[in-house]
């Protein structure tokens, strides 16, 4: 038994769920008593769906306990096929159903009998594994049963496209900003003169699942999901993949590389030519993204050496550590994450980049690690923006688990050169603004704790002679008023009564002092 | 139970159908608030740890007096001992938080692997000592609200024993004194029971609301010379109010027949079987229920309930005529459907989890007269529904507002049919002449929220042939 207050990651069912409610036409039933569907409610409410979600519990109760629960399932699914028919039904227990051991490959076998649809138990350890292992097996599953299908009836597509083409694979509903990337990802692709062949599971189609190997590469930018069906076409089909995530200006660049290097195995055959993005690239990066130029610019400046800590999912953590240290010059004083499955590349990934490494799935263990190095900001999940909120230290959340606040209307997108700038914008907006920091820094504190006077308003009215209203007027409006404040506080406790530049600098002093 | 029967002319169906609730572990969100005093353990898996941290939107934040003992596979697989384990987490939790209480909240999986929870429980509370309680609050039996209904049930049990004439009987006080060494109760409490001053045989009022509105609805019998003796739950564990032969209690919820049995049965009280004070028709046919078993003539109730009519003008004329259907969530449906009735509604479906038509006897027979009052067809009563045909009804029926849980707010909203969050009534402060107001002001919001969007002329944001699709 463990003491739980919080977890980073889902069950198992939670993955399974999400990828099979992804892909178009696909229901889902579980196996599990009546509450553990919540996953209808979380996707209905953080995505704002317009649609129902398409999964069904069949619930366990105290009948179907005593009766066994054959069918129940077996009823639920057939029906499921003649109200919806879906193209594929998963299904799936949860980590409480999974300890009936009940036969439900067998409740599946009578099932699909008497379905149109296909059918299939999502094969998972509810207590081995958690959401993002689930989600990834589940997506290789469902992916192998359908090539494997095809290639049984003879409707497989071997041949590559003759363009350039790819898949996407991990892009899934309840991602952070997973759709928002998928967007930027195309937009990217499509400047490249790179078709999009499949994305998968997000608003794939099972049907469709054949046609993966046409493609000349896989894509997995997050590597917690789709990366075991990767390898499992590169295995069957040798299809190469590109699992760096094009986050940040560098990492963008790597991926646009890698991409090109495997294009160019057929690009002679196809194309009759070799590709070269390496134009594109340094077009992407000093001109186009904002973000190169970002960090050139003296609001950067301000931030070299700032102390942050970073946590999260594999991913974005990663990622996230090496812009900030490579790309801003931010000094990352540990990075983290809560994937202990892959700690081994994590830490591969961030050696360099930051002073120290912490994998953990105890939110109480970031808590305490983030209080002890108290950084000038956060890079975290949700998690790390409430403990930041408790110690007053701002941040800038980068990482799943989701909020509804992950969720923006907008197009905010972390990946390829839009999601540079939006990063730049949310590490920049994360800080103190630089300028403004500067200037508190010169004239005396943010936050003046104690009132000037009881009353609202004061009697005594201070003359500033013509030069100090001339260097007031200097000063940015932003903070203009508080030094203003701060140096007739000064002037009220010292009697003096005709402020002149002298005394506002006497009163910056002794507000440093 | 009630001296009312249900009547005849109501008709139930049973559909034991697919439907979603919030699972009963979610009671753990407001009754560990409400007693203050209390940890709640929930021993269960990472699905009731996500579900609490996630779909219920309560994020487990600072200092909270929750937590999960969360079930591994060791746990499963009996390879570690439960009671040690058990007895290292409470250790623990005793440690950092030092609360009155720990409640430990069963689940399905302690459930389907037989873990004895009640055995250990006295066991520990005697080597640790510190009162654990044990509430099977699991979705294999029970339904979102219903979590509290074990809970209260559970410390029901718990309550010191109510005793006549306390001062006078030895033996008694000694019997007492032997419970207060083993629980940490107050030792004046019982001495200076002020029910033996009042006129009437004690009255203990079971289920939990917020404070304020607990002390509305106690200043509202006061006005009639009642006088309750106290809540269950209180605000404390330690505060548990008496009970025992004698004592009178009456429910405010219409979820809570298992505390009702247990305070019958058990501890031998007397049930009052009154509608539930919801609704100024609600709290009037409460109080005045109350009033009839104390041989008491209500005083200037009617005046009452007619000025409360009376401030609800504005909502009344937005309502009437509108329909509305339950889809069926926290088993406040019957009380509520009866209110909304009553302010001029049409109400086609009251779905609900479940229903136990004893303890809701007198709730059902004043919604059935509510319909005859108000000369409206009853509301067909369909217990476990089927979510997916309750969409295809609503698809004919076209009301003009769902009452509905979560999952499917979204869906029908783009569908171009209003809702509004069942679990929203469940939180929000619905009890007792004050509070009628706010359970119209959350009806009146999608309707309202229709009037200020109406000529833009987009109701319905999916496409035509999605709008059958479930």
């Amino acid at each position: 038994m463990k003491l739980a207050y919080w977890m980073y990651a889902g069950p198992a069912h939670i993955g399974t769920l999400r990828v099979a409610s992804s892909f178009r036409n696909v229901h889902a039933i579980m196996h599990a008593p009546l509450g553990d569907d919540y996953f209808n409610v979380m996707r209905s409410m953080l995505e704002r769906e317009r649609d129902f979600t398409p999964v069904t519990a069949s619930i366990v109760d105290r009948h179907v306990l005593a009766r066994g629960s054959q069918e129940k399932v077996v009823e639920n699914i057939t029906r499921k096929d003649k109200e919806e028919r879906p193209d594929l039904i998963v299904l799936t227990p949860t980590c409480t159903s999974s300890i009936l051991q009940e036969d439900l490959q067998n409740f599946v076998d009578r099932a699909s009998i008497a379905s149109n649809s296909d059918v299939i138990l999502a094969d998972v350890n509810h207590y081995r594994v958690n959401e993002l292992q689930a989600a990834d097996r589940t997506l290789e599953q469902v992916v192998r049963y359908y090539l494997d299908k095809a290639r049984r009836q003879g409707t497989l597509s071997q041949s590559i496209t003759e363009k350039p083409s790819v898949n996407i694979i991990g892009m899934f509903t309840l991602g952070f900003h997973n759709q928002h990337d998928c967007k930027e990802l195309k937009r990217l692709l499509q400047d490249l003169g790179i078709q999009v062949n499949e994305v998968i599971p997000e608003g794939g189609s099972v049907e469709n699942l054949r046609n993966l190997p046409k493609a000349w590469l896989n894509l997995v930018p997050y590597r917690e999901v789709g990366l075991m069906t990767a390898l499992y076409l590169e295995k069957e089909f040798g299809m190469p993949y590109v699992a760096t995530t094009p986050m940040g200006i560098v990492g963008t660049a790597e991926f646009v590389r890698q991409i090109q290097s495997h294009i160019n195995k057929w690009a002679p055959m196809f194309l009759g030519k070799l590709v070269d993005y390496e134009p594109y690239i340094d077009q992407q990066t000093r001109f186009i993204s904002q973000a190169a130029w970002f960090s050139r610019s003296i609001d950067c400046q301000n931030l070299t050496g700032k102390k942050v800590v970073v946590f999260g999912d594999t991913t974005h953590a990663a990622s996230m550590t090496k812009i900030l240290a490579r790309e801003m010059g931010i000094h990352v004083v540990c990075a983290g994450t809560y994937c202990k499955h892959d700690a081994d590349w994590f830490k591969e990934q961030v050696q360099g980049y930051c002073d120290e490494i912490l994998v953990t799935d105890d939110h109480t263990q970031v808590g305490d690690m983030i209080a002890r190095i108290e950084p000038a900001a956060i890079f975290g999940s949700q998690m790390e923006r409430h403990i930041g909120k408790r110690l007053d230290i701002p941040c800038g959340v980068i990482s799943a688990p989701v909020h509804i606040q992950n969720f923006p209307l907008g197009y905010r997108p972390f990946l390829g050169y839009e999601g540079t700038n939006q990063i730049a914008d949310l590490v920049y907006n994360s800080f103190t603004l630089g300028m403004e920091d500067h200037l508190l820094e010169m004239f005396g504190g943010h936050d003046t704790k104690e009132v000037i006077t009881k009353s609202l308003s004061t009697d005594t009215d201070f003359t500033w002679d013509s030069e100090s209203q001339l260097e007031l007027t200097k000063i940015p409006g932003f903070v203009r008023a508080k030094i203003k404040r701060n140096t007739e506080k000064f002037a009220r406790q010292n009697g003096v009564a005709k402020i002149t530049v002298e005394v506002m600098y006497a009163a910056k002093e002794a507000l440093n002092a | 139970m009630s001296s009312k029967q249900v009547p005849d002319t109501l008709t139930f169906e049973c559909e034991t159908g697919n439907y979603h609730t919030f699972c009963p572990i979610s009671c753990v969100a407001w009754l560990y608030q409400k007693i203050e005093d209390s940890f709640f353990l929930v021993v269960g898996t990472k699905t009731c740890g996500y579900f609490l941290q996630n779909a219920l939107g309560v994020m487990i934040f600072a200092e909270p007096r929750y937590a999960m003992a969360e079930l591994e596979e060791g746990d499963i697989s009996a390879q570690l001992n439960d009671y040690e384990e058990l007895k290292r987490l409470c250790v623990q939790i005793k440690k950092d938080r030092n609360p009155s209480v720990i409640v430990w909240i069963g689940t399905c999986t302690t459930e389907i692997i037989k873990m004895d929870l009640e055995g250990m429980a006295p066991r520990l509370e005697a080597e640790i000592d510190i009162p654990i309680v044990v509430a099977r609050a699991n979705g294999l039996d029970y339904a979102f609200t219903q979590g509290e209904d074990t809970v209260l049930a559970a410390m029901a049990n718990r309550c010191p024993e109510w005793i006549q004439n306390a001062q006078n009987n030895n033996d008694q006080d000694q019997a007492i004194q032997g419970l207060m060494s083993f629980f940490p109760l107050k030792n004046t409490k019982l001495s200076s029971e002020p029910t033996l001053l009042s006129n009437h045989p004690p009255l203990v009022l079971f289920g939990s609301l917020p404070s304020n509105v607990a002390s509305q609805i106690t200043l509202e019998l006061k006005r009639q010379n009642i006088h309750v003796s106290g809540w269950l739950p209180a605000q404390r564990y330690s505060e548990l109010p008496s009970v025992g032969e004698g004592v009178y209690v009456c429910g405010v919820n219409p979820f809570l027949s298992r505390t009702a049995t247990t305070l019958m049965r058990r501890r031998k009280c007397k049930l009052i079987g009154a509608p539930f004070p919801i609704g100024p028709d609600g709290t009037r046919a409460w109080i005045e229920k109350i009033c009839s078993v104390f041989g008491i003539e209500p005083q200037g109730l009617e005046e009452r309930e007619a000025q409360v009519w009376k401030g609800l003008q504005d909502y009344l004329d937005l309502v009437r005529g509108k329909s509305v259907f339950f889809m069926g969530d926290n088993l406040l449906e019957v009380s509520l459907a009866r209110f909304l009735i009553r302010c001029g509604m049409i109400v086609y479906e009251i779905g609900i989890p479940y229903m136990d038509k004893r303890y809701q006897a007198a709730e059902l027979a004043l919604l059935q007269q509510t319909c005859e009052q108000m000369g409206t067809p009853m509301p067909r009563i369909v217990e476990k529904p089927d979510n997916y045909n309750q969409v295809q009804r609503m698809r004919e029926l076209q009301p003009d507002l769902a009452i509905t849980g979560m999952a499917h707010a979204n869906p029908l909203e783009a569908r171009g049919i209003s809702t509004k969050w069942s679990v929203e009534f469940t939180f929000a402060q619905i009890h007792g002449f004050t509070n009628a107001r706010d359970i119209l002001e959350l009806v009146t919001r999608p309707l309202r929220r229709n009037l200020s969007l109406e000529d833009l002329g987009w109701s319905a944001l999916v496409k035509r042939d999605k709008i059958n699709l479930v």
